[in-house]
């Protein structure tokens, strides 16, 4: 199988020290393949977040290793890493972060010209990600003009624009009602589908459905892992 | 019971062969519950028997088709207009597994809530893969396969919460683990 995607390698994070030492990550090793969505399933506070912090390169390991397409985070320039995050890695998080004083469009195009793309090219492709979320209608209005779900399907659409190979999500159907949510799940599943990895946090079971594997996180660590299901092949070996 | 008011709710279409009652069950429910054809003419002749519906000539072979009867009508819009109960529900096997895992010693069970989740989870996997590779589908079948997924994320719910309330617990000075109260040596060492 190709390298994976994505790779932590006994990764822990510890928040603070002395008395007031929190734990957050305890060895945690997850590699994500091309074409593979993971699940993390956990209560609050067992570690979700940091891991998909750490995934995407917003915050570092204490000890361990992160590996992004091959490459060891840590080692990295920041402007490398910056570039990285703007170029490969999508995130959808529960803070959406759209600019208040950008159009729907402006925002998704932004990361892109920050990156050296025309501003003509940066426009049509953002244009094509929020029409693949139904928001093509919206592209000319502000953050404060749409509602929540509206807001929520444009930062998700900023997460899909362009060659992401990684998808990172933290409870992305968040604002929205169970059908655009699900549409939203879709989406995402295709964009796997067609060769992304994607890591999706959520406590919703129905949601981690979605994923080829589910990890249980639990006090920092894994404790279980559901899947990975068997593909037609496999059943044909059998 | 369902395979009874199913069949005789199929049959307010027109008279149908026993063998054309079983495919349109299948077809409703996605074959989520396969019927012999055993027990589809078991289930007409009882059907009969009370009034509900009648055979009539034989046409196919042998075969006779059935017919809704006025009593079998009514019979049918009853069973639509009154809610279903969860007394006929099987004893839950899981339910009672985890209530005796707390009293049984020995049993973590948290373990066997973890094994149980892990196991839901996949089933919740592999039905919400069919129902993204099933997208276009007919309105039944999806419906039946929603039933199974909110089904299996209720389960994953409730284990959630029994985890939860585990890691809360804290046990009382009653619990057995500990010698209650006023409880002798010589009775403890008996």
């Amino acid at each position: 199988m190709n390298i994976p995607v994505l790779e932590l390698r006994e990764v822990r994070r510890v928040h603070g020290s002395g008395p007031t030492e929190v734990h957050a990550l305890r060895g945690v090793s997850l590699a994500v393949s091309p074409g593979e969505l993971v699940g993390i399933m956990g209560p609050s506070g067992s570690g979700k977040s940091t891991l998909l912090n750490l995934a995407g390169g917003l915050d570092a390991p204490t000890t361990g290793e992160v590996y992004v397409e091959g490459e060891h985070l840590g080692s990295m320039s920041r402007k490398r890493l910056a570039a990285l995050r703007r170029r490969s890695v999508g995130y959808v998080f529960q803070d959406l972060n759209l600019l208040p004083s950008l159009t729907a469009a402006e925002n998704g195009a932004l990361p892109l010209e920050l990156d050296g793309m025309s501003v003509r090219r940066a426009r049509r492709a953002a244009l094509a990600a929020l029409s693949e979320m139904d928001m093509a209608d919206h592209a000319g209005r502000f953050p404060d003009e749409m509602s929540g779900g509206q807001q929520q399907r444009v930062a998700i659409a900023r997460a899909l624009i362009g060659e992401r190979r990684l998808v990172l999500a933290d409870e992305p159907t968040g604002a929205l009602d169970t059908r655009t949510g699900e549409a939203v799940l879709r989406l995402l599943r295709a964009r796997v589908d067609a060769g992304a990895a994607g890591v999706l946090v959520t406590h919703e079971a129905r949601h981690a459905a979605w994923a080829d594997r589910v990890i249980f996180l639990r006090d920092g660590e894994i404790v279980d892992t559901s899947g990975p299901l068997a593909t037609a092949d496999d059943l044909l070996v059998r | 019971m369902s395979i009874r008011h199913g069949l005789l709710a199929l049959l307010t279409a027109g008279p149908r062969y026993g063998y054309q009652l079983r495919a349109a069950f299948e077809e409703s429910t996605g074959a989520t519950w396969p019927l012999n054809i055993g027990q589809v003419y078991t289930t007409l002749s009882r059907l009969e028997r009370d009034g509900l519906v009648r055979p009539l000539p034989e046409e196919d072979g042998g075969q006779r088709p059935y017919e809704i009867t006025d009593a079998g009508r009514a019979e049918v819009e009853r069973w639509f207009a009154t809610a279903v109960t969860r007394t006929d529900r099987p004893r839950d096997e899981l339910v009672i597994k985890l209530a005796i895992a707390l009293t049984t010693p020995g049993v973590d069970v948290r373990t066997v809530v973890q094994t149980q989740r892990t196991a839901t989870m996949r089933t919740l996997q592999e039905l919400t893969r069919l129902k993204a590779g099933d997208a276009a589908s007919d309105l039944s079948w999806r419906l039946v396969l929603d039933a199974m997924i909110f089904q299996a994320e209720a389960e994953v719910r409730w284990l959630d919460h029994c985890e939860a309330s585990l890691t809360r617990h804290r046990p009382s000075p009653a619990a057995p683990e500990v010698a209650p109260a006023g409880h002798s040596e010589e009775a403890d060492v008996s």
